[in-house]
């Protein structure tokens, strides 16, 4: 499979990066790690006439803490994020989701950039976003706007990055102490994309009540979907059998999921339910431990 | 631009060449170089046939245009061997029997290069876990990992053997 004919750009600089967004507006595509796009160009699902390789720009690839922000570079690939030592530390629900991503030659290329900005529902990392309440950077012409996660993905393959923008950073407030969070994915088979994937945070305080909780849901509707009521379910509660056996149900009821190859949706709604419950178990007891 | 000149060292020579900006490495190495070690299995990146060295990290070939391998070094089944001599890998695959058909030894070796780069003495899931990306029809993968792990044994023991790879 042969992609269509398009104009190949490689800037080395962000500033020409967005100079031909600019200059080619939608005809354009950013191509970072390219393993959601270039099969999808192979395919002839899309057939952009340019391609702008981001790959030449220089600092958008690092994983490093200020203050209490953990501040990821768009252009970071997925082995490395998965190696990273920071992340193992202060978000390992970020390492979870990284493992299972594609396969380790995907991991080689994928970035977290490309995995979040293609806003694609099937991608793993926006329901981690989502359960940690992370915050976009988009770079464009007239400088960098932070997005909220809540507010990024918009639509079926569509984000709130304007067609000039790059997608130059993420930003994910640090846990804190008494967190814990998990990403689970159940995949047909390694590489797959979700049949369902739950990602889910939480805090308790030191009487062991739940006084956060994120749960972010991968390939169960057309958007990353935030699980809001199963979330509202688990807050104040002490995370007990009966709370996360309900949050579950309500996360399940929730979502969107289509039948499809991966099953159908009673199928997938049956998945959601299991899933979510162990995520929230696993969740718990990292955060009881995490004092 | 539709076409661009590359510059890529392929198994340690340079190559020179106009390439059209929508071929796929996989493409460029089999058809220009002709290096036909580098099977196409899927298209798709699932199955890890296409897999190469691209500056020491295992990439799927199928899923890279050439052009962004310009001023990388590529590294693939051909130039695993030195001297006339089969690479450890090699061997490995061929002391344990590590393949039936072949189809999916070239990206299995190319990936279990860069897993042993990494973690010179695997153990057993981690090897599993380290050619996930990489599928076989043929074998069970139970002969595939004691391939691995002869080669790791053996790179271990005789690290002058090895050429670098990265």
């Amino acid at each position: 499979m042969i992609p269509a004919v398009f104009d190949y750009h490689a800037p080395e600089s962000l500033d020409d990066a967005l100079a031909l967004l600019r200059q080619y507006g939608p005809e354009a595509k950013i191509l970072s790690g390219g393993h959601s796009l270039l099969p999808m160009m192979k395919l002839r699902l899309v057939e952009p006439e340019h391609v702008i390789d981001i790959n030449g720009l220089p600092d958008l690839s690092y994983v490093r803490i200020e203050g209490d922000v953990i501040k990821i570079g768009g252009l970071t690939r997925e082995a490395e994020i998965e190696q990273s030592d920071v992340i193992r530390s202060h978000a390992p629900i970020i390492h979870d989701t990284c493992v299972m991503i594609g396969d380790p030659q995907v991991r080689n290329r994928g970035t977290i950039g490309g995995n979040l900005a293609h806003g694609d529902a099937g991608n793993d990392h926006p329901a981690t976003m989502l359960a940690l309440g992370a915050r976009i950077v988009a770079t464009g012409p007239n400088g960098t706007r932070t997005i909220e996660v809540d507010d990024f993905f918009v639509g079926f393959y569509t984000t709130a990055l304007d067609p000039d923008e790059i997608l130059t950073e993420i930003q994910v407030p640090v846990p804190p102490a008494r967190s814990g969070g998990t990403y689970l994915k159940l995949e047909r088979k390694v590489g797959d994309y979700a049949t369902a994937g739950i990602a889910v945070q939480l805090t308790i305080d030191a009487q062991g009540r739940c006084v956060t909780a994120g749960i972010g849901l991968t390939n169960v509707a057309a958007v990353p979907l935030r699980a809001t009521r199963a979330q509202r379910r688990l807050v104040g509660t002490e995370l007990l059998e009966a709370d996360i056996i309900e949050a579950a149900r309500f996360a399940s009821e929730d979502a969107r999921p289509s039948s499809d190859l991966r099953g159908p949706e009673a199928y997938k709604r049956g998945v959601i339910k299991t899933i979510t419950q162990r995520a929230i178990g696993i969740a718990a007891g990292r955060a009881r431990k995490n004092q | 631009m539709k076409s661009k000149e590359i510059t890529v060292t392929v198994n340690g020579d340079t190559y020179t060449q106009d390439v059209p900006s929508r071929l796929l490495l996989v493409h460029w190495i089999r058809e220009n170089l002709a290096l036909t070690g580098t099977h196409i299995g899927c298209d798709t990146s699932n199955c890890g046939a296409c897999t190469v060295l691209l500056d020491g990290k295992s990439v799927k070939s199928c899923t890279v245009l050439a052009v962004q391998a310009n001023g990388k070094s590529v590294t693939t089944i051909e130039g695993m061997a030195t001297g006339g001599e089969m690479h450890p890998l090699q061997q490995g695959f061929h002391e344990e029997h590590g393949l039936q058909c072949g189809f999916c030894t070239p990206g299995m070796i190319m990936r279990a290069a860069e897993l042993l780069a990494d973690n010179p003495d695997p153990s057993e899931d981690e090897i599993r876990w380290g050619i996930s990306g990489n599928l076989c029809r043929c074998t069970g993968y139970v002969n595939i990992v004691k391939a691995i792990r002869f080669a790791a044994k053996k790179m271990r023991e005789q690290p002058e053997a090895v050429e670098a790879t990265a």
